[in-house]
């Protein structure tokens, strides 16, 4: 293989790779202490792509602002949507069966995705790249990268940093790293449990959100986009241990560089990669990589 | 106990009479409605012997079903009819095998990693028919002539002739029903109830839980083969959709629906499942709305989280609780 075509499918899968793990990260939180399984997370990710189309000109027109402003407008409403979805609809939850909550989930994805085709609509969309990051860098002779694509990857770098100072630094990352490995001792300990799980809940929703609007330039907006994502990043979080951010990290880089390249070496099998990749490991470890208990 | 079995006994049998008549009122449309709600009920009560009765939530059950789909698809010459005998213990065999492979492995992990590896090996699955030239891509397979049942030169049944079919998808979920009851009450079911409540103690007891696991998994997975075998037969063709993770998800829900850990829960989540989005769908009755069904249909399900924890199975239990303690308030 040409090395500028490797350096080019590597940048890719480092992209594709960041974007899963800010939708893993947050699914892994909400597993490991909320102890929900959560099928709209996709969900989350589909909103947050399409109120970064459905904002974006009404930020500039009404708060002059750019894309950057949007993203924070998107994640701000994602955090408002997430403390109030917890509070609504999953309260009450925690003292019944797991299985009754996935079936709330279950339902939400129906509810979100009805929404979006009432008040967006069923066409595919389109999400103009700003226009300060629509160049691209020469890359040896013949190729060229995104300058947006590097952004992308730069703000999942900046946004997982961030992410790992909380959790590792600060006495609510603390309090979730608590919570994760044993959540009655906690509770016994003092810490108000509803108000940790309203916290991780919304902060989960917002990296889903933050991930769909800076991949929407990418990608642009489609129905049924969340559950493409899904899936995948159910198998990130379990290949990396459930409730360890550094374990979904990890597995996300391993799923986008086995999908990257497995796309580009056996087109014939890209699909079923992943999956031999994680049973493989599930049978090696049963517990995934990184078991955060 | 003994007035509760008995009671089970006679609504079945109400049900099953009503379900064997629908066809001299029923219409065209109406008919196929209730073969396809039968077909689901079978692929639910196999899902239910693993999630309700063993504890095992898989995650990857459609697997089985579209395997069984695809052997009747692959097997059935373009030009006549093969033979029940052949098609349908092959159809049960193959997914039988798959599932032995699967579950052998997929058991040695639990909880959410158990959901996940049966998820993963039906993906793999899906990707095999969906990708490969087996499967023929996702167009699917058609298939054109349904089974043939005779015996030597005798024609037993014949599957295309009036409502034959309705009756021999009606008399499979008799069957189901009555051997998953069977296997219930059984010595090997009572261990499967042991091992759901608590797979230490029962280890401690003396009993090997894995082969039981094992054994409970290929029995649902066969049993959800002869769903994917009717389901094949009913609509003439098969894609890789019946394999996919949605159809997993989706019967999943109807058993939860209904209440998990009783069999009556998950034929009662199958058919209240195609019910409430046939429902949902009906333009005569929401118009234009009817275009968002997945709306109504997802509120009413949060309004079944909501007010029924136990499921519609629990409903009438609910209610009897209420009932009785407004009797006693009432004394007191």
């Amino acid at each position: 293989m040409d090395p500028v075509v490797f350096l080019v499918q590597c940048l890719n899968a480092i992209q594709y790779g960041l974007l899963l793990f800010l939708v893993a990260s947050g699914l892994t939180l909400i597993f490991g202490i909320m102890g929900v399984i959560n099928l709209a997370h996709g969900s989350f990710y589909m909103i947050g792509a399409y109120m970064a189309f459905a904002l974006g000109p009404w930020v500039e027109q009404v708060l002059g602002g750019g894309f950057l402003v949007t993203l924070v407008v998107v994640v701000l409403l994602a955090v408002l949507l997430g403390y109030v979805l917890e509070w609504v609809f999953f309260s009450y939850l925690y003292e019944r069966e797991h299985l009754q909550q996935v079936l709330m989930t279950y339902a939400l994805i129906l509810v979100f995705e009805e929404l979006r085709s009432l008040l967006v609509g069923d066409d595919v969309h389109g999400v103009p790249v700003p226009a300060w990051l629509s160049g691209t860098i020469p890359l040896g002779e013949l190729m060229t990268y995104p300058v947006y694509r590097l952004l992308v990857s730069g703000v999942c770098v900046l946004v997982a940093l961030g992410l790992f100072w909380v959790i590792t630094r600060t006495r609510l990352g603390m309090t979730i790293r608590a919570g994760a490995s044993n959540r009655e001792m906690v509770q016994a300990m003092g810490v108000d449990i509803q108000f940790l799980y309203r916290v991780v809940f919304a902060a989960g929703v917002a990296l889903a959100a933050l991930a769909g609007a800076i991949a929407a330039p990418v990608s642009s907006v489609y129905p049924g986009m969340g559950n493409q994502v899904l899936i995948i990043c159910f198998v990130v979080v379990v290949i990396g241990g459930i409730g360890s951010i550094r374990g979904a990290l990890l597995a996300a880089m391993l799923v986008g560089f086995v999908e990257t390249f497995g796309t580009v070496f056996f087109p014939q099998a890209a699909g079923l990669l992943v999956y031999v990749l994680m049973a493989a490991i599930l049978l090696w470890r049963p517990e995934g990589l990184f078991r955060s208990a | 106990m003994r007035s509760s079995t008995s009671f089970s006994v006679l609504a079945g049998l109400v049900l099953l009479a009503a379900l064997a008549l629908f066809p001299l009122i029923g219409s065209r449309f109406g008919i196929d409605l209730v073969t396809k709600m039968m077909i689901l009920a079978i692929f639910a009560l196999s899902l239910e012997l693993l999630v309700g009765q063993t504890g095992l939530v898989s995650f990857g059950h459609a697997a089985f079903l579209g395997i069984a789909a695809y052997t009747v698809a692959l097997m059935t010459p373009e030009s006549e009819p093969a033979s029940i005998w052949v098609v349908l213990p092959a159809a049960l065999l193959f997914s039988g095998g798959y599932a032995f492979f699967v579950g052998a492995l997929s058991l040695r992990t639990r909880g959410i990693y158990f959901i996940m590896v049966t998820l993963a090996f039906a993906q793999m699955a899906y990707y095999v028919f969906h990708d490969t030239a087996l499967g023929r891509g996702s167009d699917g397979i058609y298939l054109y002539f349904r089974p043939d049942v005779s015996i030597g030169d005798w024609r037993l049944i014949d599957l295309d002739a009036g409502n034959t079919f309705y009756w021999f998808v009606l008399a499979s979920l008799a069957f189901v029903f009555v051997l998953l009851s069977l296997i219930v009450r059984s010595r090997f079911g009572r261990a499967l109830a042991g091992i759901r409540v608590n797979e230490q103690r029962m280890r401690a007891a003396g009993f090997a839980t894995y082969p039981y696991k094992l054994a409970a998994f290929v029995v649902a997975a066969m049993l959800a083969g002869l769903a994917g075998f009717l389901s094949a037969l009913k609509d003439g063709f098969v894609n890789p959709e019946l394999l996919s993770w949605h159809e997993s998800g989706a019967v999943l829900i109807m058993i939860i629906l209904g209440g998990i850990g009783s069999l009556w829960g998950a034929l009662l989540g199958a058919f209240a499942f195609v019910l409430l989005q046939e429902f949902f769908q009906s333009d005569p009755i929401f118009g234009e709305f009817a275009r968002h069904w997945q709306l109504t249909l997802g509120l009413s399900i949060i309004a079944c989280v909501a007010l029924m924890p136990q499921g519609l199975i629990g409903l009438g239990r609910q209610l009897g609780r209420r009932v009785s303690l407004r009797r006693r308030l009432r004394h007191a």
